[in-house]
């Protein structure tokens, strides 16, 4: 009985999730041209030249990922918070507040980045006003006199369109915490601040585990942010990859920039939980 | 410091009356999670905003980015960006099939997950996680290169069955977490009242689960109806999808329609989402 439920999608998973990663894998791995067709030939140096010449994308794929990632937990965790242990009879809408920037296509949302970060914005005037932009400018963050097309607007597209990832697990995890435990550790003389870190934080470790992965994995493989806020130096490696499959048609080195991403992501992800001791995230 | 920790907790019990009379730092130190709170939701509306009051401007060039003047124009002649309109409807018909598929197959394999146990069971598991783990950008370029190899060639029914694949997990994990959280009590009061397995199913098991597809299905659809990465990488010239059309735009000029269709979707969400709590909120009186 279960066997026959789980066949027809599992199936489905299998042959084109799985299977798909074989041909993947065989594709990096092979010479030749689209035109012309390819040969398996084991011709691994596809590997060495792609990691060479784009290491510098790959490198900045996952600073740009991670730095997405802590600005995300930082402004989720206090959000969460207050939805799920301060909010009373408004959490319901506070959570569909934080659902909301869904029902609008992703795209849109991102393209509307351009209007409120653009020169003749409000961002842009306080900015200006503050000399902000004098500082951003020397640490690297933007190039010169606008905050578009540079590493700041990326990281903040990228941040805020995965922040919702990030608050949701976070919100699940406290909203089961048991207000009466604080009062506990209250009663215990503990302060506010060491009941948060001796009690509230820990038990919502699951959430930041789950919302910190669902926030770094597709921040890590995206290129939207830095094809739409982005310019060539911020480039993600999703960009090379997308380019050389769909403009440059080379397949065996795109497959194979595919590949690395994947396995990195795979690596990084099984230490991190492993190391985090949440193994029930499935 | 030791002395200072009863007088806090004392403080924080103290009656509302005498927080008020607090300095205007206290009171922001003591609603500072709400700040960043509010902060932080100002963040995630604002770019909703910005597509909604631009539904409404009447830009001087091909691009939608800044504001000139108020105009219905966009909302009154909808379809008059060209192949704006196929595009939704493509993207709504593709939605629509991806749901329905990944529905009906991740439900049946949510309920053989929650319900019983069985030899490779972990496997399954982990064959459901993974593509959730795995970056759209490699799901979308090994599905590439799988039709590129076998000849299949690209179209609507290629992205047809990339989404179906990658909203599946999606279902899945949303109907198990609802058939676990059930009451195994309400099962055995109806096989307790002489109700076969089918019956019980039909008319027990299956209602107090159906919110669960019901949420599985909405996800679906979203996912399906917003994707670009994945489909951009399956899709042909002449099977253009609503995001893909965006993408486009975004690159040779963006008419004030795609716009308005955002601002569409979003009310109508918002009233769904409102009618929803209404309809729940009746029945649980």
């Amino acid at each position: 009985m279960p066997y026959f439920l789980l066949l027809p999608g599992l199936l489905w998973l299998g042959v084109f999730f799985v299977v798909p990663m074989v041909f993947l894998l065989s594709q990096s791995l092979q010479t030749g041209t689209l035109e012309t067709g390819y040969q398996l030939t084991f011709h691994f140096a596809t590997y060495s030249d792609a990691m060479a010449q784009f290491f510098r994308q790959f490198l900045r794929s996952f600073e740009y990922a991670f730095l997405a990632t802590v600005l995300a937990l930082l402004i989720g965790y206090p959000l969460a918070y207050a939805i799920a242990l301060k909010s009373g009879r408004w959490k319901p809408v506070l959570l569909v507040m934080v659902v909301a920037p869904f029902f609008t296509s992703f795209l849109l949302r991102t393209l509307a980045w351009q209007t409120i970060l653009n020169s003749d914005g409000l961002v842009m005037k306080f900015f200006r006003g503050t000399h902000l932009i004098q500082l951003t400018t020397a640490l690297g963050w933007t190039n010169g006199s606008q905050l578009l097309s540079s590493p700041l607007a990326v990281v903040t597209g990228l941040t805020y369109n995965f922040l919702p990832f990030m608050v949701l697990p976070l919100f699940a995890s406290l909203d089961r915490l048991d207000p009466r435990l604080l009062e506990a550790a209250g009663d215990l003389y503990a302060s506010p601040l060491s009941a948060f870190r001796r009690v509230t934080l820990p038990m919502s470790m699951p959430g930041v585990v789950a919302g910190t992965l669902l926030t770094f994995i597709p921040a890590a493989g995206d290129y939207i942010n830095s094809r739409l806020l982005g310019n060539p130096n911020t480039a993600m490696i999703g960009q090379t990859i997308e380019g050389y499959f769909l403009r440059i048609n080379d397949y065996p080195t795109a497959a194979a920039l595919s590949f690395v991403l994947m396995f990195t992501i795979l690596v990084l992800v099984s230490v991190y939980v492993r190391k985090s001791g949440t193994e029930e995230l499935v | 410091m030791v002395a200072t920790l009863p007088q806090r907790a004392r403080a924080a019990a103290a009656p509302a009356a005498a927080r008020r009379r607090r300095s205007p730092w206290a009171v922001l130190r003591e609603n500072a999670v709400w700040v960043v709170a509010v902060l932080a939701l100002v963040y995630l509306l604002l770019p909703n905003l910005v597509v909604v009051l631009f539904s409404f401007n009447k830009p001087n060039g091909r691009f939608n980015y800044t504001w000139q003047r108020f105009s219905l124009d966009a909302w009154l002649h909808p379809c008059a960006a060209p192949g704006m309109c196929e595009s939704l409807g493509l993207s709504l018909k593709i939605g629509v099939a991806a749901t329905l598929a990944s529905t009906l197959l991740g439900t049946m394999i949510a309920f053989a997950l929650a319900r019983y146990r069985f030899r490779g069971r972990t496997g399954s598991n982990l064959l459901i996680f993974l593509p959730m783990a795995t970056p759209e950008v490699v799901m979308g370029s090994s599905l590439l290169t799988l039709f590129v190899s076998m000849g299949i060639p690209l179209g609507r029914t290629t992205i047809l069955i990339a989404h179906i694949m990658f909203c599946l997990s999606y279902v899945v994990v949303t109907v198990k977490a609802r058939i676990a959280g059930l009451d195994p009590a309400l099962e055995q009061a109806a096989a307790d009242l002489y109700a076969t397995e089918w019956q019980t199913f039909r008319r027990i098991t299956l209602p107090l689960v159906a919110p669960g597809i019901a949420a599985g299905a909405l996800l679906a659809f979203s996912l399906s109806f917003d994707d670009y990465i994945i489909t951009n990488f399956n899709a042909s010239n002449s099977s253009i999808t609503f995001p893909m059309y965006v993408w486009g735009a975004a690159a040779r000029g963006t008419p004030v329609q795609i716009n308005v269709i955002g601002t569409a979707m979003f009310v109508l969400a918002v009233l769904a989402v409102a009618l929803g709590q209404l309809a729940g909120r009746r029945r649980a009186r």
